[in-house]
């Protein structure tokens, strides 16, 4: 028998879905509202110097790379298995167009996160 | 005439739009739909490691751009929609789980969910404070 590659994505998003659900909503308060606008938090957090600091360390590269990477996987996973529920046709293709799209995502962020150096 | 026109055909409802029927239903499509606000954040943060590998000005031009009234606008919905994804995700959870067990008995549902609202609440508190601390 074939072996099934359905657990893989699973994984993928369930371990996407519980970042997203313990982290994700303070994720988007910190760079999308309160750091941007100063507002609660001190604007030069995202000044280059400062994220550069944070992409350069080892763990902040992977906690970088973890949240965009399991994001993606987790929201391409989900939006693939809605695409019935709306009543669009499920081949092939849409699969190819949901995963590789993560995939896109997974290998965009890595290159950059490498280019940039220890 | 063909044959198969002319034999009676059974109503057969439309599926279109099915989930606007139900609370339920719009519920469960809107659970679904936090999806794309969490695919939209994690190609935001992919441009901008992407603008931050390519230099200083790029990364300020990204910075701009943050700071732009529809970037906050676009925020505020990616919030809303994480909010609603991590409420959901924890009231599904006692289902997707395998039973958990505690002294042999098993544990409540309305436990598991409060238990992982709880966890989103101290993780944020936590991270928002080392956001805070680095950033000062």
């Amino acid at each position: 028998m074939k072996r099934s590659n359905a657990p893989v994505f699973w994984v993928l998003f369930g371990a996407g879905g519980m970042l997203a659900a313990l982290l994700g909503p303070v994720l988007v308060l910190i760079t999308g509202i309160a750091a941007p606008l100063g507002a609660g938090l001190p604007a030069s957090l995202l000044d280059y110097a400062h994220l550069l600091t944070l992409a350069r360390n080892g763990w902040g590269k992977a906690c970088l790379f973890l949240v965009i990477a399991l994001f993606a996987w987790h929201a391409m996973h989900r939006i693939f298995h809605s695409l019935h529920d709306l009543g669009l046709r499920t081949g092939a293709l849409a699969k190819l167009a949901c995963y590789g799209g993560a995939l896109a995502i997974t290998v965009v962020s890595a290159v950059s996160l490498l280019s940039l150096g220890f | 005439m063909s044959v198969v026109a002319n034999r009676p055909r059974p109503y057969v409802r439309s599926m279109r739009g099915w989930w606007r029927r139900d609370p339920f239903f719009m519920r469960y499509m809107l659970r679904e739909a936090t999806a794309v606000g969490v695919l939209i954040y994690a190609i935001v943060l992919t441009v901008g490691v992407v603008r931050l590998a390519q230099g200083e000005a790029a990364w300020n031009g990204w910075l701009a751009a943050l700071r732009s009234p529809w970037s906050v606008l676009l925020h505020l919905a990616l919030l809303l929609a994480m909010m609603f994804h991590a409420l959901t995700w924890f009231e599904i959870m006692p289902k997707t789980l395998p039973a958990l067990l505690i002294g042999g008995r098993r544990v409540a549902a309305a436990t598991i969910t409060r238990g992982g609202w709880t966890a989103t609440l101290v993780a944020s508190g936590a991270l928002f404070a080392l956001a805070w601390w680095w950033g000062s």
